[in-house]
């Protein structure tokens, strides 16, 4: 069992600066919450540069290979048939169907991908604060202090100034 | 100076919403039983579709006989209806994908419904080239895998299996993206209906989505990257279409300009399904606040540049007909000017070309009405368009002595009808089981000082 912090703020300005005080006061974030992107929250948590979109890449290379060893193998080597007088390797016929598999296998592996990182599943009963952040709230979940002196000064700070809601939740 | 006229706009959401009150309004007409008007609409669509099923039953029972398609005339009604369902289709991603990598902030309101729109629309598309093969059960045919029959495998030069391969990838695609977008409402869904069987089926549908700032950060990426792919996938999409008929060699088909052409056309006729569409909803919904007259000048705007585009499509094949001293070539648009489907042509032109040049009057685009009518025309013009480039070619090709003309029997008008039988019903059930416009997305779009912080 471990003690978190939950701070519930009506805007997103204030949910950002209490990210910042947090940092500043060595106060471990734990995950924030929100209704919506908000722009800037990424870099104010440190988080880095997301790698999805090299997956994506990958599943479109994937997805292209595969369709032209297909079109080729079946072409020119399973059953090739004489189609009006066309080359069994006719490369450039062979494009759009290489283009479509190139964007689904790129589209459905990275969602798949993402969906995966981020443990979203059917049925998933993933942690969330249920403090109305899938509505209009912004909620800062907040891990145990570092150093107890910068917390209750930055508790006080947090209470005074920032959040409309502050608790301490066992889980 | 782009900032000072960008103060001067009206805000995309009007009365001074804060984002609890868009989660309220948006979620309202779910939360509550079907209004009268709904069933209005909802059972003349089901009886649409239930004409449409009957001619389609006594189709497969019948055979394609039942059509009135002859040995010139190969293609008619059905290829008409699946070239125009599949343009309507096209807006859905124009404006979730290419106006998202432009920022046009204003498609924010419209997205969720125009990608509904898409998907309904490719599933009436589908439809037809299905029941159009005498044998539909077959229709797994069209896939690639090793089989028992010879191996036998599918051409994969011909541009009708491309256009299995490009409308297959279009509606997966489509689907996944809307998906995609929908997550986060579905959450608000799944927490606001709490106990109720609804929210529980909701929330399994919701992935545990909790807003986590984490998921946030690459949910952005993910919806970025998936614009990028969607918007060369949907100019694909109708090039490939067009090369149904520009791979042929049948005189009025067999051109170059085809697939700018068909694109541009499938936009222009998107977009106008998408307004009429949402003019009727932002008054049956009370929608007025979310969908304002700054949405319905962005998209009539739209309208009336790929209007010109396409007046000028047609301009261009009627010079280079000419131009090019191509007896057959030339013939094909002497033809289709004052052959017998002159007034399918006049329609087209009137509708498409004519009519949406009103639109560059700022008095007409505010006059939701008038915008309304000229969505309807559009809608008939572009239908037209398809019918006039299909069945005016095939009625007179190259021999006269297989010219033949070509008259719809009851039973195609019964299954055009229920395709939009089809349409308005999946349209209606995702109007009452979803939220048709995206909060997460209207929320960011607020005014900063309603949602609390500038944004950066």
């Amino acid at each position: 069992m471990t003690t978190v912090y939950v701070a519930g703020f009506e805007r997103e300005e204030d949910l950002r600066a209490a990210v910042k005080a947090a940092k500043n006061s060595r106060w471990p974030v734990l995950e924030a919450y929100t209704p919506y992107p908000v722009h800037g929250l990424s870099e104010d948590l440190g988080l880095h540069p997301s790698q999805l979109g090299k997956a994506c890449f990958v599943f479109g290379i994937l997805g292209v290979v595969l369709a032209v060893v297909l079109q080729y193998w079946v072409t020119t080597t399973n059953w090739p048939l004489n189609i009006g007088g066309q080359p069994w390797n006719s490369l450039p016929a062979f494009l759009p169907v290489t283009f479509e598999m190139m964007v689904l296998f790129a589209g459905l592996g990275l969602v798949a991908t993402w969906l995966m990182r981020c443990r979203l599943y059917p049925g998933s009963r993933s942690w969330s604060p249920r403090r109305g952040e899938t509505d209009d709230r912004f909620v800062l979940v907040l891990g145990q202090p570092v150093a107890v002196t910068d917390a209750a000064e930055f508790r006080g700070h947090l209470r005074d100034s920032l959040a409309t809601t502050l608790e301490e939740l066992e889980c | 100076m782009a900032t000072a006229t960008m103060s001067r706009m009206p805000p995309l959401i009007a009365g001074n919403k804060n984002p609890g009150q868009v989660t309220a309004e948006i979620c309202r007409p779910l939360e509550r039983g079907a209004t009268g008007l709904w069933w209005m609409a909802f059972i003349p669509a089901v009886a649409l579709l239930s004409i449409g099923v009957a001619a389609v039953v006594y189709l497969f029972i019948t055979g394609i006989g039942v059509w009135g398609l002859n040995r010139s005339v190969g293609w008619a009604f059905d290829i008409t209806n699946f070239v125009f369902w599949v343009g309507i289709g096209h807006a859905g991603t124009l404006i979730s994908a290419i106006l998202f990598l432009f920022r046009q902030k204003w498609r924010t309101s419209v997205n969720r419904a125009a990608e509904a729109m898409t998907i309904f629309a490719v599933m009436c598309a589908g439809l037809f080239p299905v029941i159009h093969m005498g044998r539909p059960w077959l229709f797994y045919w069209f896939i690639p895998y090793p089989n028992e029959r010879g191996p036998l495998w599918v051409n994969f030069r011909s541009p009708l299996l491309w256009d299995f391969f490009a409308i297959g990838t279009y509606l997966t695609i489509s689907i996944v993206f809307w998906y995609v977008g929908l997550l986060p409402d579905l959450a608000t869904l799944r927490d606001r209906m709490r106990g109720r069987w609804y929210g529980r089926l909701i929330g399994f549908f919701s992935l545990g989505w909790n807003g986590a700032a984490r998921t946030w950060h690459r949910y952005e990426l993910v919806y970025l990257l998936l614009a990028g792919l969607a918007t060369p996938l949907v100019v694909s999409v109708h090039s490939v279409v067009s090369t149904d008929f520009a791979v042929a060699q049948m005189p009025g088909w067999h051109t170059t300009i085809f697939p700018p052409y068909f694109v541009a056309g499938a936009i222009f006729s998107g977009l106008a399904m998408v307004l009429t569409l949402m003019l009727i909803a932002r008054k049956a919904m009370h929608l007025q606040d979310y969908i304002t007259h700054r949405h319905i000048n962005a998209i009539t705007k739209l309208i009336v540049a790929t209007s010109c585009l396409v007046g000028l499509a047609y301009a261009t094949e009627f010079f280079t007909a000419f131009y090019s001293g191509d007896v057959r070539e030339s013939f094909a648009f002497q033809n289709r000017l004052l052959g017998p489907l002159w007034w399918g042509f006049a329609i087209m032109v009137a509708c498409n070309v004519v009519i949406p040049q009103l639109l560059w009057f700022g008095g007409i685009r505010r006059s939701l009405f008038v915008v309304f009518l000229i969505s309807l025309c559009i809608n008939v013009g572009m239908w037209f368009e398809r019918f006039v480039i299909i069945v005016g070619a095939l009625e007179r090709d190259f021999l006269p002595s297989t010219w033949s003309d070509y008259t719809p029997t009851t039973v195609e008008i019964a299954t055009f009808a229920g395709s939009f039988g089809l349409f308005f019903t999946c349209f209606l059930l995702f109007c009452r089981l979803l939220p048709v416009i995206a909060m997460a997305e209207v929320k960011a779009v607020l005014q900063p000082s309603l949602k609390g912080g500038e944004r950066s």
